[in-house]
């Protein structure tokens, strides 16, 4: 089985012995040359994210409501997959691949946000509304960093993902205010993605350590702007916004939803079965 | 949009579309495409027929607005024209810098 991990009797054992009584094993980087160990961990969950996002979108493929949402979803896959090609390839020593088809699901460093099924078009749209909001900010920040590669990216994608923003805006206020069935599913489609907002802001030492070098953006200085910006879009779209439920953290860890293994197997399966194909 | 249109887009209306493919010159007709508001239009235009750097400004119509002659017509509308050769600019000398004419 392609995603599944290789758990060890030595991780087993030491699981076991821990204080939580058994917390996940540390996850192992894959890098051969890894750089410093933050700016590494950083790269990894923005590449995920655009990796795991685009793979999702890509799934529409041939599906979507209407040749013309077809090429635009693709278009936005493709989009993120080009940012993940650049992130994953400065993680690894220009090997980029190898870090998004030869690695397990407990390493990836993706939100939970991103690896959430696809669901009917208006989930998928409002996946993409919470997400793509917030990478616009979080990149139009980033575009200010002292850090040469992390600026040009920034730069460079801001642009797409403004788009990205904007399209997902469109069709939250077309589908909020247009029938009766199509409201009820954007408020479903809201409301089960709402609860992954928390983790896009959550700090823990890894982005602590960044930001203290200011090599990176805080989010949590643009929390308010983008919790204003969502109450915009569903202010227009006539939805109410959704309650605040539980959060649901840990796929900065690599604690991820039972969802994020099938997608991997399915992206990953040709690569492992034909490891040094090219095409 | 009714509950059949968000199963397949077919009752979304059609629009036309225009792109401007440099500074300069006029937005020339290249398709149509399918949505269901001026927004999302412009938005499928842009992914249909812009993702070569096709152009640089975009226009859609609703199909609808658009007042088309009738083909049965033709002979009355178009024939006239045929035998009136000194219309057309081809008695000058048109300077080699002068383009799109």
């Amino acid at each position: 089985m392609p995603s599944l991990p290789i758990i060890e009797n030595d991780q087993v054992a030491k699981a076991k012995t821990a204080p939580d009584g058994g917390a996940f094993d540390e996850p192992e980087t894959f890098a051969a040359d890894p750089l410093e160990d933050g700016y590494y961990d950083y790269l990894l969950r923005l590449g995920d994210d655009s990796l795991v996002l685009g793979q999702r979108l890509g799934e529409w493929c041939g599906h979507a409501p209407g040749l013309e949402v077809d090429l635009s979803l693709a278009n936005v896959a493709l989009d993120l997959i080009g940012q993940a090609t650049h992130l994953l390839n400065k993680a690894n020593n220009d090997d980029g691949d190898a870090l998004a088809f030869h690695r397990d699901v407990l390493d990836f460093k993706n939100c939970l946000l991103v690896e959430q099924p696809n669901g009917d078009f208006a989930r998928t749209m409002a996946r993409q509304l919470l997400y793509s909001t917030w990478q616009h900010i979080h990149y139009r920040e980033l575009s200010e960093s002292p850090d040469p590669f992390l600026r040009g990216l920034a730069q460079k994608a801001v642009k797409e993902v403004a788009y990205h923003r904007e399209l997902a805006a469109d069709w939250t206020i077309r589908l909020g205010d247009g029938t009766e069935e199509s409201a009820a599913r954007m408020a479903g489609g809201l409301d089960w993605c709402w609860r992954f907002i928390p983790e896009l802001f959550e700090v823990d030492d890894v982005l602590e350590g960044l930001i203290a070098m200011q090599l990176v953006p805080d989010p949590r200085g643009f929390e308010r702007e983008y919790r204003a910006a969502l109450g915009e879009v569903l202010a227009e779209a006539k939805l109410g916004v959704p309650a605040d439920h539980r959060p649901i953290l840990g796929g900065r860890r690599g604690h991820h939803s039972e969802h994020l293994g099938h997608l991997l197997a399915v992206m990953q399966h040709i690569p492992r079965l034909y490891p040094d194909s090219k095409w | 949009m009714s509950a059949k249109g968000a199963g397949g887009g077919h009752d979304w209306p059609l629009w036309e579309v225009f792109i401007r493919s440099k500074g300069g010159m006029a937005h020339r007709h290249v398709g149509s495409v399918h949505a269901p508001d001026p927004k999302l239009a412009l938005a499928h235009a842009r992914d249909t027929y812009t993702r070569r750097q096709e152009g640089i400004s975009l226009w859609v119509i609703p199909s609808a607005a658009i007042i088309a002659s009738d083909p049965a017509d033709s002979g009355p509308l178009f024939e006239p024209a045929e035998d009136k050769v000194y219309r057309h600019p081809t008695f000058y000398d048109i300077p080699d810098v002068v383009k799109h004419i």
